[in-house]
């Protein structure tokens, strides 16, 4: 310490100190005489102001924008509704007057409690729901007795709507009140007349889109604050509308054929990457939100072991089982790992050299000498264990990489699943461990910790089908902006998948044909005269059968069955749409997925191609030989 | 008010006070108290009434009360030793805010810790002048150019981080509390003198050079009122408040400028336009004289510490709850421009509150551990 300088630096802070307080002082006269200034000398200035003061700038909530599908149906809607309201500051005896009120029209205790909350919040000359969506009936019968009920009336608004319901509900998501956790993330002033606001799916994503930017009006208020004329006004900004590549009927149908099983469905344009249908079942009804969903039927919704709630298609993650087969197979013979009439011999089973462990196969007997084609048209699974073994882990992820396995696809929806594609860097970030051989074994068969989402399967599959171009898929085709009416169309983004050899390609592409067509294909049962279509079964382990056991359907309770997949494109020559159907517990891919996927290309195709849907032949129910 | 000329401290053991031993400093607990007192009344009018919003309020002041009675019983020397790792902490958080932070409001200011969302501006604005207080205790006073210089660096680092948030407010009260632990370190007259006026011959040079729309908009920052249905509205409204209330007030609860619900942000930021209308000039003059006990409290406890850090941290904090009070007031009555900076202790709110009471728990601090530092 600078013992020398101690006294002296003190006495330096001290004078410092003392000029900071003078500072202050005078600072603090300034603020003082300028409210001298404002309070006395100009005092009956702002008196008569206030006095005067009527005019009051209010917000206009702008109309959020309505959603459409790809054939303009309307998806999305506002629709008017009535709400009960109440003017405290007008009403003589507010506890009386309730009662009287729902002697009249029900009014539950929920009713009841919001409007007190809203109350102990609010001015008492604003106007507040004690009843929102009033029936056309209820708002007639207040309507005849309004008379004896002063400061009460019945205020129209607009309310979202969801016609299709549970159809379209996870896709769309829905709105509902702004909460507490909501306002934080929002601009207040934007929101200032907005009640609600996306809380998930399309409605949240594309919420900056479909909300608009608030208006606002001068009005002329009374003594007491209520509106006597509009002064000034401000028109607000609606909200732009969006058109879906989505088709309402493919969305149906997949929701219908899915039935009582769990799964989803997906099915993807192409050649543009839109989204024709993105089912996930079972579902619920969006509507229920927008009102506010009551305690206990949300807690029902929670509580459902099917987990309605849960969107399979964008969230779930499944082993992709076979379907990954035809990309391995590829994988194989863009790495010159194989040669597609290279033959590997399958005795029904496939051990690493120096192991023990028998890998089976789905067919105990074996499927004899198999080459490319047959291995993906009878789904062999000794010859993916044995490529995806002379692979090499390391080719075998890189390559896969491009089909867009392990990441997010990059879809206009919030909260998407990116699934794992197995890898020694993936193992040794998530699990610190090293990477076993064994691993890549099953790897080539979509087992172990192989992870997909529908929607990475069906993009996956719809970039083999487009030659290797990957898009991004997209819901929204375009939005139309109601101030200029252009129109602002949504590109996908191309990345591309390297295919040295068209040959390469080719074949794979035969082989898939083959898995409807041949006639010892995995999916022949779908196979239609009118066009032809490319596809690939898969079946995805829930539990796995010990070295010793057989796995038998019939003893198995359903929760553990297999779930059964499936992706394909059609029509095989020049592909337009490409679907991924995931079963849960469905058993064998081709005679659960494969018919959905079936179902989906006639609807699109057909009215195409110049048919009628009648045309369309009957898909044979029951076992048939030559499946998974 | 309390300055003594005697800059030999009272012997300690004559203070012992019934609060000695909990390290609080009772006049400093009495004018903050009063303002606390003063404040709720007026939120309690400020928001018509609902008592939800007092008791939400009252909690608030219970932990930021806890916090500044932890915060006095650590020891200057503490705070000392850990001054450079709180600012290097600080400004870690400021840039991990910038890269993760929760976009509220418009703004990026938070980081979400998963259980609950911290606001590190907040940290910084105590982590600032304990660092320029730790830096400039170790160097020969008054400053030389090169300290200065490194103190501007340190400085600017955190403020230019909280400026990108943007939170302008906040990088103010910042940047202030730094410069004011330089003006107290006695940085000479001549440098201050060349500082301004460097300042006011680069800002014609700034202007020049300025593209129109940025122009337009320092012009609407200088002048709200050009801009009557936007951020001149709330000016306006908050003249009319504090115009119209005259000498004595309308009286509690009977502002119609507030109640009428004219008056914006009536119980944040414009809760001063509340008070105004309510109680009039005598009202304000009575809250702005318990400000300046509490300030000069403050700057008697920074000349009283033994050791230039202290002295330094405690006058630096001190002042920055006077920047509080002048830019908020001024905004209200129009003398400055809009920027978002609570009334401290009486503004409707807990972010700032905890600082500002931790800061006062760092001046307690200082001055009743004065018995435990060595002469």
């Amino acid at each position: 310490m600078r013992i020398s300088n101690h006294y002296q630096e003190q006495r330096q802070f001290f004078s410092r100190a003392v000029i900071a307080a003078g500072i202050v002082f005078i600072t603090l006269c300034v603020i003082a005489g300028r409210l001298y200034q404002l309070q006395v000398v100009e005092h009956s200035h702002f008196k008569t102001l206030s006095q005067d003061n009527r005019l009051k700038l209010e917000p206009i909530p702008p109309v959020r924008g309505l959603i459409y599908d790809r054939k303009g149906r309307l998806l999305a809607n506002n629709r008017p509704a009535f709400n009960l309201e109440i003017i405290p500051e007008q009403v003589p005896n507010l506890d009386q007057t309730i009662d009287q009120l729902s002697k009249l029209i029900t009014l539950s205790e929920r009713d009841i409690d919001r409007f007190d909350s809203l109350r102990k919040r609010s001015r008492r000359f604003e106007s507040l729901p004690i009843r929102v969506n009033l029936s056309d009936e209820d708002a007639a019968k207040f309507s005849v007795e309004s008379h004896r009920f002063p400061g009460v009336g019945v205020r129209a608004h607009l309310l979202r709507e969801y016609p299709y319901g549970d159809i379209s509900a996870h896709v769309l998501g829905y709105v509902g009140r702004i909460s507490l956790k909501d306002i934080e993330k929002l601009d207040e002033a934007n929101y200032s007349g907005t009640t609600h606001v996306g809380k998930i799916g399309l409605e949240r994503s594309y919420e900056d889109t479909l909300h608009g930017t608030v208006g606002n009006q001068q009005v002329e208020v009374n003594s007491v604050g209520r509106i006597a004329r509009i002064v000034k006004q401000e028109a607000p900004v609606n909200g732009q509308d969006i058109h879906l590549h989505l088709d309402i009927d493919l969305q149906k149908i997949a929701i219908d054929s899915l039935g009582e099983f769990n799964g989803a469905v997906i099915a993807m344009d192409v050649i543009d990457g839109g989204i024709l249908a993105m089912a996930s079942n079972p579902s619920f009804d969006p509507n229920l939100f927008v009102e506010g969903i009551s305690t206990k039927e949300y807690s029902a919704l929670q509580q459902d072991e099917n987990r309605p709630l849960y969107d399979r298609a964008l969230k779930g993650v499944y082993p992709p089982g076979s379907t990954v087969k035809p990309f391995v197979g590829l994988a194989g013979l863009e790495t010159g790992s194989i040669h597609y009439h290279d033959n590997i011999y399958c005795p029904g089973h496939f051990k690493l050299p120096n192991h023990s462990h028998k890998y089976r196969d789905w067919k105990k007997t074996g499927h004899g000498a198999m080459d490319l084609k047959g291995a993906i048209t009878q789904s062999c699974d000794v010859y993916y264990y044995k490529l995806a073994s002379d692979m090499g882990v390391d080719s075998l992820s890189k390559y896969l990489e491009q089909f867009g396995f392990g990441e997010k696809t990059g879809i206009d929806l919030i909260g998407e699943a990116s699934g794992i594609l197995p890898s020694r860097d993936w193992k040794r970030a998530a699990r610190n461990q090293p990477w076993y051989a064994g691993e890549t074994v099953i790897m080539g068969i979509g087992q172990g910790y192989f992870l997909t989402s529908p929607l990475q399967l069906a993009t996956a599959t719809a970039a083999f089908a487009n030659k290797g171009d990957r898009l991004t898929p997209r819901l929204v085709k375009n939005m139309t902006d109601a101030k200029n009416n252009s129109e602002l169309t949504v590109d996908a983004e191309h990345h591309p998948v390297s295919i040295s050899n068209k040959r390469n390609w080719t074949e794979v592409h035969y082989a898939m044909v083959n898995v409807t067509e041949g006639k010892r294909g995995t999916a022949k049962r779908i196979r239609t005269p009118l066009y032809r279509i490319a596809g690939k079964t898969g079946t995805a382990q829930v539990f796995s059968v010990k070295q010793n056991e057989e796995y038998d359907e019939e003893k198995i309770a359903k929760k553990f069955r297999d779930h059964a997949l499936f992706v394909a494109y059609a029509p095989a020559d020049a592909p337009q749409i490409a679907v991924a159907v995931i079963v849960e517990n469905g058993g064998h891919g081709g005679s659960t997925a494969a018919p959905i996927a079936r179902k989906l290309m006639d609807a699109y195709l057909l009215p195409k191609l110049g048919m009628s849907l009648n045309q369309s032949t009957k898909i044979p129910a029951g076992f048939i030989l030559g499946e998974e | 008010m309390g300055f003594s000329r005697d800059l030999t401290p009272s012997n300690p053991n004559k203070r012992q006070g019934s609060l000695a031993h909990l390290h609080i400093d009772l006049p400093l607990l009495l004018g903050i108290l009063a303002l606390c007192v003063f404040g709720l009344g007026i939120l309690y009018s400020a928001s018509g009434g609902d008592l939800g919003q007092i008791y939400r309020q009252l909690i608030r002041f219970g932990l930021a009360f806890f916090v500044m009675v932890i915060v006095a019983q650590i020891n200057p020397y503490t705070l000392q030793r850990w001054a450079p790792w709180i600012y290097g902490l600080g400004v870690l958080l400021l840039i991990g805010v910038l890269l993760f932070g929760d976009i509220g409001k418009g703004a990026q200011r938070w980081l979400n810790l998963g259980v609950f969302k911290f606001q590190p501006s907040e940290m910084v604005k105590l982590a600032v002048p304990l660092m320029i207080a730790w830096y400039l205790a170790k160097q020969p006073l008054p400053p030389k150019l090169k300290p200065i210089a490194l103190t501007f660096i340190l400085i600017a680092i955190p403020v230019g981080l909280i400026a990108k948030q943007p939170d302008l407010g906040t990088s103010l009260l910042v940047g202030s509390a730094g410069i004011f632990a330089l003006f107290l370190a006695g940085i000479s007259w001549r440098f201050i003198i060349t500082f301004f006026g460097l300042a006011a011959a680069a800002a014609p040079a700034v202007w020049i050079n300025m593209h129109n729309y940025q122009k337009q908009r320092v012009l609407t920052f200088l002048d709200p009122e050009k801009d009557p249905l936007g951020a001149g509205y709330h000016i306006i409204q908050s003249k009319i408040s504090i115009g119209s209330g005259g000498l004595f007030g309308k009286g509690w609860f009977n502002g119609t400028q507030s109640q009428l619900d004219f008056l914006p942000e009536r119980h944040t930021d414009f809760i001063f336009a509340v008070l105004s209308e309510e109680f009039g000039l005598v009202g304000v003059l009575l809250l702005l004289s318990l400000y300046l006990f509490v300030i000069l409290r403050g700057l008697y406890i920074a000349s009283q510490a033994q050791e230039t850090f202290g002295r330094l941290l405690a006058g630096s904090l001190i002042l920055v709850f006077f920047v509080y009070l002048f830019v908020n007031t001024g905004m209200v009555s129009g003398l400055l421009p809009v920027v978002g900076v609570p009334l401290p202790l009486v503004s409707y709110g807990g972010t700032s509150l905890v600082t500002l009471m931790a800061g006062f728990g760092i001046l307690m601090s200082i001055h009743t551990h004065r018995k435990l530092l060595p002469r």
